[in-house]
């Protein structure tokens, strides 16, 4: 089904392409500049730049994980093929050392380079498009003050045509929004400030928005739940199936800290988005933090009630949920392996495992996330510290494992049971081993 | 009944499928080696091999492992005829109050089973979960490195045969 979507997306960029050589035009070079010396940026404007670029988790895309900071060339996977990311310290041949403030901007803004060829959405222009000049100053200074690292991107690995980045003249045309934040009056000044950093240089819609074939944002749904990395990104709308709805003191917890009591910790892609989003400025966070749980919205009254009954069962349960018959093998493998930290008692780790019937995994739509996480467990990247789950696929089996979702689903989570769940563990781990 | 395979023995045992096989080990078996450190798969004290993988036996219960091989250190070598890994750890002194080693040599020893020549940024990244509060982690990749030499250089060393 994908490899169909992927080939009709090709045949449609085919038949654009040919009538768009006529209409493509390049874009004009910006001046290379003599590179600026760090003296020439103001301390406290790459102070708020330091803090801009960890709202806009630039160093995730820019850096090889272990490798040097903002030097570029991580791979970044996506439908069409794998892209590497550019150089942006300001290394003079191989970063963007030459470039002028003017050459930065377009790029943040406009997605096209010093010399005038086009960036590939993978850089989510689309989003930066919304930041202020200021901010984008502010990030230029931060960009230009980091170590000059000289390092040159891989080629890219993209299918003819998606290779030819003049392309891009259509995506842009067809889905490309240029128009700059427009703060709603009617709304807070916090709120506005975190809808500006959402849609903006937070870029959250990258994951959180699905995406149609050609790899662009629906707007129509945007923040409705998309995918990271395999991953569900989950729904930042109405549409949010936390079993303990969020209200922004708690996604403020959860952003700035990993973790949150009501909701678990971060995992997967989303865990160094909230490494980055501790050290931005406290007022940005909580800015998000507020604008989001608008966009979630007041639970009704129901929801409300539930949640209420959900937190009162997880501060009391001690004993795992009694096993179903053929469940039994799932039981005693989440009392064996799992209770001493999901259970209540005294919390001899700290911080200790949700109890699972708040956690978002286990009442997921579909068991991906839940699969990741016991196959991989959760650790703080390298050097933070936070929750530490082991990982569980040595110590058991795909069926045991299954056995474990299917028990703790139906136990602990707040929707109807998986299906396939032997199969898609099968499938993760085995896709996993070929990579 | 749970029928566990350790070091290469059966052994068949009355005891609640749900109890972890560190305390199987331990309590029913007399295996001594792996230990009881957290009891919540944070230290790494209790590590076993399970068909090749280094497994917390303090987190994975009996039920799990009907027709699984687990390895202990008991199975790499004994006192007079210690495994290249063991040796190693003697050689270096990897070691300062002890409690980790038994962990500390199981998830080495799953790395060296699989590759004799891991870079020290592959030991690393692979000892990552086991803790040393003595703060013996330079000694324990120095031992780590010298078995994974001797294992090239002898590739079917005591601790394979042991095993079998």
């Amino acid at each position: 089904m994908r490899i169909l979507r992927i080939l009709l997306a090709i045949a449609i960029l085919l038949i654009l392409a040919v009538g768009g050589f006529v209409l493509w035009s390049q874009r004009a070079e910006i001046a290379a500049i003599e590179p600026p010396p760090r003296a020439a940026f103001d301390r406290s404007l790459v102070e708020k730049g330091a803090q801009l670029a960890a709202i806009g988790n630039c160093i995730v895309c820019h850096t090889v994980p272990g490798g040097p900071a903002y030097a570029g060339n991580r791979p970044i996977p996506t439908p069409f093929g794998t892209i590497y990311s550019t150089n942006i310290t300001p290394d003079p041949d191989s970063g963007i050392g030459r470039w002028s403030e003017e050459a930065f901007r377009r790029a943040m803004r406009e997605g096209i380079a010093r010399d005038g060829h086009h960036l590939y959405p993978a850089f989510p222009y689309d989003h930066f498009a919304r930041a202020s000049d200021e901010d984008v100053r502010a990030l230029y200074a931060f960009a230009m003050t980091r170590v000059p690292v000289a390092s040159r991107a891989t080629a890219n690995a993209l299918p003819f045509p998606l290779n030819q980045r003049w392309t891009l003249v259509f995506w842009n045309l067809l889905y490309f929004d240029d128009t700059p934040f427009q703060p709603d009056p009617r709304q807070s000044a916090e709120w506005n400030r975190g809808a500006y950093l959402v849609e903006g240089l937070g870029h959250c819609g990258d994951c959180h928005t699905p995406r149609n074939l050609l790899g662009a944002e629906r707007g129509e749904l945007a923040l409705a739940g998309g995918e990271a990395e395999g991953w569900s990104a989950p729904a930042l709308d109405a549409a949010s199936l936390a079993p303990v709805p969020w209200n922004a003191a708690h996604l403020f917890t959860y952003l700035r800290q990993g973790r949150d009591p009501e909701h678990g910790a971060a995992a997967g892609p989303m865990q160094p988005i909230v490494g980055d989003l501790a050290k931005a400025n406290e007022a940005d966070v909580y800015a998000i933090a507020a604008y989001i749980a608008g966009r979630i919205g007041e639970p009704s009254p129901e929801k409300h009630q539930r949640a209420d009954a959900l937190l009162a069962k997880a501060r009391e349960a001690v004993e795992p949920a009694k096993p179903n018959p053929g469940e039994e093998t799932g039981a005693a493998i989440f009392a064996g392996a799992c209770a001493s930290c999901h259970l209540g008692g005294p919390a001899i780790v700290s911080p200790r495992g949700i109890d699972l019937r708040l956690s978002a995994a286990i009442s997921a739509p579909d068991p991906r996330d839940a699969i990741f996480i016991v196959l991989d467990g959760i650790h703080p990247p390298d050097g933070q510290p936070g929750p530490w789950m082991p990982r569980f696929d040595g110590a058991f089996t795909d069926a045991q494992l299954a056995a474990l979702l299917g028990y703790l689903r139906a136990h602990y989570g707040q929707a109807p049971a998986w299906t396939d769940l032997e199969t898609q563990m099968r499938d993760i781990r085995r896709s996993r081993e070929r990579s | 009944m749970i029928t566990l395979t350790v070091n290469g023995t059966s052994h068949r045992l009355d005891i609640d499928p749900a109890t972890p096989l560190l305390y199987a080990l331990r309590g029913e078996l007399g295996l001594n080696a792996a230990k009881f450190g957290c009891g919540l798969g944070q230290c790494g004290a209790c590590t076993v091999i399970v068909e090749g993988e280094p497994v917390f036996s303090c987190l994975t219960p009996v039920i799990a492992l009907q027709d699984r091989r687990v390895t202990t250190v008991e199975g790499l070598g004994t006192a007079d005829k210690p495994g290249p890994l063991q040796q190693a750890f003697i050689d270096e002194q990897a070691a300062q109050c002890g409690y980790c080693t038994a962990g500390m040599i199981m998830r080495a020893q799953a790395l060296l089973d699989r590759n004799t020549a891991a870079s020290d940024a592959e030991i690393r990244a692979h000892m990552e979960p086991n803790l040393c509060r003595c703060g013996t982690h330079m000694r324990i990749l120095r031992a780590i490195r010298r078995a994974s030499e001797a294992m090239r250089d002898h590739p079917t060393g005591t601790a394979r045969e042991a095993r079998r």
